[in-house]
């Protein structure tokens, strides 16, 4: 450690990386030009790495966790709960942590420029929000089941539905962009950046599931998702 | 209570996809507002007001018009924002972390200060750098590497520019243009003059 003004008590194991997807997964066809073809360099953590960005409550407005009520009527779709916990490895939750997400519409449509699917745009749904996780690391979202859409990737391609998450955590190493599925989707076996996740496990950690207790009666659905970053103690609770 | 269940692995990596602008780099083009924007600059930060501009490549050369850079780095003194550096200085309001994404055809840019030294693990100071995160479309998970400065002395001892060949050094090092406050790196996610990217 660089010396008593630095007390962290968390450690990164890059060994926890290999839940990730290889840079180059060759069905997945954008990765083929923009994956290095060079190994990465290991290098011991510095301060650079163990430190983080800070972003709290400032960052965040008053309903911004709430994607169906940020225009003037409501969005058409399935109102739905997105909520969970932000964890560490050692399943800890992550207190103050930003949550960022973005999907399509319930119709599978994107309001980016880029997006031409031939399906409406719903001049009631931007389908951006952001939340902080609170002191125990829980965080909540409102918002419309997007859709499955397609794609050029191969023939007949469409993407399962997800909702994308930004979430940053304790440090620089920590930080995490992802996709919740939804449960027992019939696109997953079909989907190659779901599966350029190789273990079946870790790719099961990315579907959200289905939470009846806290399903709203007359109201929404909810659906229970929990993000979990590396970070595990420096201090393994077997050496106690 | 939830807080008992130890997970079996993190949660894995997934692209930024093509869509990511209107959600997380809406600059004023959709009904969003910025979290964040492409300079750490704040009215009492000290140091030098640098720019860092660069374009991204792929594999065969074309630019990419749809990646997110985000960089983390020091304040002047070398100090982090963040309670964990306990050096931090608590009231400033300079937060050390930025984002950006690329035009059409590929340029990035973030104002910002040229960092302090910040030592390594062993107490010995490295060069002055800033942390850059990569995210893409096509790109499954975010790439880390470091920007180097050309006019910094400490490079020569800097230990983890040691941990790279001699030949690949410049990919890491963004250019100071003659008299200008402005240094230049370009990305290349692929290929023979492919960026340095870390393990970490």
């Amino acid at each position: 450690m660089a010396g008593e003004e630095f007390a962290m008590t968390f450690i990164y194991p890059v060994d926890s990386n290999k839940a990730h997807p290889l840079p180059l997964s060759p069905d997945y066809k954008s990765s083929i030009k923009r994956a290095p073809n060079k190994p990465l360099i290991p290098m011991r953590h510095t301060l650079s790495e163990l430190t983080g960005p800070v972003y709290g409550h400032e960052t965040v407005r008053e309903g911004d966790n709430d994607l169906t009520t940020q225009h003037a009527g409501e969005p058409i779709g399935e109102r739905i709960i997105v909520h969970g916990h932000v964890r560490d490895e050692d399943g800890r939750g992550v207190p103050n942590s930003l949550v960022e997400i973005w999907q399509a519409n319930s119709c599978g449509r994107y309001v980016h420029v880029r997006d031409q699917h031939p399906a409406p745009l719903d001049p009631n749904f931007t389908g951006a929000g952001r939340t902080v996780s609170d002191a125990s690391g829980y965080y909540r979202f409102v918002t419309i089941k997007p859709g499955a859409y397609p794609w050029g990737n191969h023939h007949n391609a469409w993407r399962p539905a997800h909702i994308h998450l930004s979430v940053f955590g304790y440090s620089f190493v920590t930080r995490l962009v992802t996709q919740m599925y939804f449960p027992n989707d019939p696109l997953f076996p079909f989907d190659p950046i779901f599966n350029s996740v190789p273990d079946e496990k870790a790719r099961a950690r990315m579907v959200s599931s289905f939470d009846l207790e806290n399903t709203k009666p007359e109201w929404a659905l909810c659906y229970r998702f929990d993000i979990v970053l590396r970070g595990k103690n420096a201090t393994p609770m077997e050496n106690h | 209570m939830q807080d008992s269940v130890k997970p079996d692995g993190i949660t894995p990596s997934q692209t930024v996809g093509p869509f990511f602008k209107y959600g997380l780099t809406p600059t004023g083009d959709y009904a969003w507002n910025d979290a964040f924007t492409s300079s750490t600059l704040t009215p009492d930060v000290t140091g030098d007001r640098i720019r860092i501009e660069g374009r991204v490549f792929d594999g065969a050369g074309v630019a990419v018009p749809d990646c997110m850079l985000e960089i983390w780095q020091a304040d002047a003194q070398g100090r982090f924002a963040d309670p964990q550096d306990k050096r931090a200085l608590p009231n400033a309001s300079f937060r050390g972390f930025a984002r950006c994404g690329t035009d059409k055809d590929g340029n990035y840019a973030f104002e910002t200060i040229k960092p302090g030294a910040v030592p390594d693990p062993d107490g010995k100071p490295q060069a002055p750098h800033i942390l850059l995160a990569v995210f893409g479309r096509g790109m499954l998970r975010h790439l880390y590497t470091r920007i180097y400065f050309s006019d910094e002395a400490g490079n020569s001892a800097d230990p983890v520019l040691a941990l790279v060949p001699a030949d690949r050094r410049a990919t890491l090092t963004a250019v100071r243009e003659a008299g200008k406050p402005v240094y230049r790196l370009d990305l290349r996610l692929q290929g023979d003059d492919e960026t340095v990217f870390f393990d970490v």
